[in-house]
């Protein structure tokens, strides 16, 4: 057993955790951290520029390689900066630790310098959270915590540290717990079987079924069951925003993405589905819409969560499954596959029938614009080709992110990296750092706006400082794109506070001022031919400023207060 | 409709705003609460009541049940059970009304635990219903303060709230 200070243990409770990067920045509260952060090689820091940025490349890497992201943050303003980052994995059920510097015991409470109550300020966005009283603690907290975060459903936990607990002066004996049980926490392990058998036969006797699956097949990594399954059922599948890659997005039983931006074929085919097998999915209200009581009129549904609080929360399940990805889908399967025969054929043959005609009407094909005007969808397009459909594509928030998630198909789960709950520009760089530092010879593409990316610029000082060679395709149409079209949409054209054409930076020499590569394209017979220039530099970040069509809208369009079957197609054509 | 939802959860710090804050975080009212440790110390139990159709119900079971502070709970409601709150009331006793306040509180059973020439503090323990009926039966006698300690409760029969 070694003799360690607070701060010591905190970084070797860590390492025995098995964390090799963590994304921080330093400050008062924290510093003791920090020096024994630089007393070892075991655990890399990466040094953002924000704190937010800490957290959304904490969130970036998590999301991508499936292990917990680690944040270390000073008290007060490090703190609360990195609210905003934790609000999103939270949303998302990200695994993520934040650990936060706080002011000495003693003056906790008294309005010290940089104080803010941490645990109070993060308690409604966090799975849990723990303040340490002792020193002694730290390795049975920091086990506790990544207990927490990675179980279940996963979620952020914050560790708030007085300073004084990291003192170098009072050491302890360490020792870090093998495992850690806490009484009162307890996630599901298996699924009911009887509620499992019930649910096959449901969709064994389904005419027209159709599997909705989200970001929990994602997490819980069970993409090749889900797979297996809608292939073994021969059923379509949509997967949510979130959900993108659990199955492949290239597949013929896929429809596309579902919900307020998805595809004609997956909305109609939701609204006259008599089964949803709903995975991984909580309904979300970007999904159903607002008036609950219009979707999915005909649907028996069947829903499977690790989280039973997601379970009839806003739709009624008819099967409620709680339990995680993989094993309720492996007994399912088996289920399947013994009553295979009961499915009835003609019956999906009808319902593909119908899917296919939904389908001819192309809902996303992209009518070019005139000249050498780009439009923002046919800059995904060349994205995809260039990458050969392999990249992993961190987005920001807005039309970019509709576009991107409608037009590049992810044919492999934890490579579409964006924040679907919660909407956080500024999320796309920091988060694509994240994933590029997991996968050092990976293609890393962020797409994003001008107005998204300025939200968190100052991080291409962090892709100087780590070279990372990410490729940050900017969809430039010189306003806030989705806040425009619903200005737009819905408030006859009066576009308030959504441009700033005059006051935009030259993100050319803005990257080169970084040290990085800045390419402008404003052409489109130049589109794909210097793009394929940016992503044939492997070892520098190129910044692709791309000029596209600002009146651009994102279709197909969910018509508020509708069912699925309500949408808008263009700006002239509504179902 | 009214429940009663009884908590076993860890008697740490924070534990208690952890559930506070959920209800106030997802629009749930509380009407009442009440917390303290049980016979184990590490344990605390903590009583409150809402209200809320049966899905708004079962939404906040579960997330209830989803705080990793929260052991175990119970919706009391559900069950036959036993409720009990406590009042403490200060009403003005003066001439007649001395002996109307002390006729009303023996009915009630209520005990009168302090007395000044010119008024009594009662104590009261009961249903929620039966204090709202002594202070509606203490009408036109002047209440000068009122502290109700919120309902404590416990099932009725073999069942148990316990690890």
């Amino acid at each position: 057993m070694a003799l360690l200070s607070g701060g010591e243990a905190l970084i070797r409770a860590l390492h025995d955790e098995g964390v090799e990067l963590i994304f921080g920045y330093p400050g008062g509260a924290a510093l003791h951290i920090y020096d024994a952060i630089f007393t070892q090689d075991k655990v890399d820091h990466i040094l953002v520029r924000h704190e937010q940025a800490a957290t959304h490349a904490a969130d970036g890497y998590a999301r991508a390689t499936g292990k917990p992201g680690v944040v270390l943050v000073t008290s007060g303003p490090g703190a609360t900066n990195a609210i905003t980052g934790i609000a999103t994995a939270f949303m998302d059920s990200i695994p993520m630790i934040v650990i936060s510097g706080q002011v000495t015991r003693d003056a906790i409470g008294s309005d010290a310098f940089q104080e803010t109550d941490m645990i109070g300020v993060s308690r409604p966005i966090v799975k849990h959270s723990f303040m340490v009283q002792n020193a002694q603690d730290i390795p049975e907290i920091v086990k506790k915590a990544f207990y927490i975060a990675t179980t279940g459903r996963p979620g952020p936990v914050v560790i708030d540290i007085p300073k004084d607990v990291t003192d170098p002066n009072v050491k302890f004996e360490y020792s870090y717990p093998e495992s850690v049980k806490i009484r009162s926490y307890s996630p599901p392990t298996k699924g009911h079987s009887g509620q499992i058998k019930k649910a096959v036969d449901i969709l064994l006797s389904a005419k027209r079924p159709i599997i909705y699956s989200g970001g929990g097949v994602v997490i819980g990594g069970g993409s090749e069951l889900l797979t297996a399954l809608a292939h073994k059922l021969g059923c379509p599948v949509t997967n949510t925003l979130m959900g993108l890659g659990a199955f492949p997005g290239t597949d013929k039983q896929f429809v596309g993405m579902l919900g307020m931006h998805g595809t004609y074929e997956a909305n109609m085919a939701m609204h006259e589905s008599d089964v949803i097998l709903a995975v991984g999915a909580r309904f979300d209200d970007r999904v159903t819409n607002t008036d609950i009581s219009k979707f999915c009129p005909d649907a028996t549904i069947l829903h499977i969560d690790i989280d039973p609080a997601a379970i009839s929360k806003t739709v009624t399940a008819h099967v409620p499954i709680v339990g995680p990805v993989i094993p309720v889908l492996k007994e399912m399967l088996d289920l399947v596959e013994a009553g295979k025969n009961k499915i009835d054929r003609e019956a999906q043959k009808v319902w593909w029938e119908r899917i296919e005609q939904w389908r001819a009407r192309k809902c996303l094909e992209v009518k070019p614009a005139e000249g050498e005007v780009i439009k923002p969808q046919q800059v995904i397009q060349a994205l995809y080709e260039v990458t050969k459909g392999d990249a992993y594509v961190t987005s920001d928030v807005g039309q970019h992110q509709m576009f991107a998630a409608q037009h590049y198909l992810f044919d492999k789960p934890r490579r579409w990296i964006n924040s679907g709950g919660l909407g956080t520009m500024g999320f796309g760089l920091p988060a694509a750092m994240g994933v590029q530092l997991a996968f050092p010879e990976a293609t890393v593409a962020c797409v994003t706006g001008e107005g998204s990316i300025q939200m968190n610029i100052q991080e291409l000082a962090t892709c100087t400082q780590c070279a990372l060679p990410i490729k940050i395709v900017n969809l430039n149409n010189q306003s806030l794109g989705m806040v425009r079209q619903w200005q737009d949409m819905q408030y006859g054209g009066r576009h308030s506070h959504s441009t700033y054409a005059d006051s935009l930076p030259d993100f050319v020499k803005l990257a080169e001022a970084y040290g990085h590569v800045g390419i402008r394209i404003e052409k489109l017979s130049e589109l794909k031919s210097k793009m394929a220039e940016a992503f044939a530099i492997k070892d520098r970040l190129v910044f692709l400023d791309i000029a596209v069509d600002p009146t651009e809208h994102v279709y197909p369009m969910a018509v508020r207060g509708g069912a699925m079957s309500e949408m808008y197609l263009s700006k002239t054509e509504r179902t | 409709m009214r429940r009663i939802i009884s908590i076993l959860m860890e008697n740490q710090p924070g534990a208690l705003s952890r559930v506070v804050g959920l209800f106030s975080q997802r629009n749930y009212n509380i009407h009442s609460l009440t917390v303290a440790p049980t016979d184990d110390e590490t344990l605390s139990r903590l009583t409150l009541t809402t209200d809320g159709d049966d899905r708004k119900i079962e939404q906040i079971v579960k997330h209830l049940n989803k705080l990793v502070d929260v052991a175990k709970l119970v919706d009391l409601t559900e069950g036959s059970h036993i409720e009990r709150e406590l009042m403490l009331v200060k009403v003005k006793a003066t001439g007649a009304q001395r002996a109307e306040v002390k006729r009303v509180a023996d009915i009630f059973r209520g005990d009168v635990v302090d007395i000044t020439p010119t008024m009594y503090t009662i104590q009261l323990t009961g249903t929620s219903e039966k204090l709202d009926g002594f202070l509606a039966a203490l009408a036109g006698t002047p209440i000068l303060e009122v502290v109700r300690s919120g309902v404590s409760g416990i099932a009725r029969g073999e069942k148990v709230l316990s690890l």
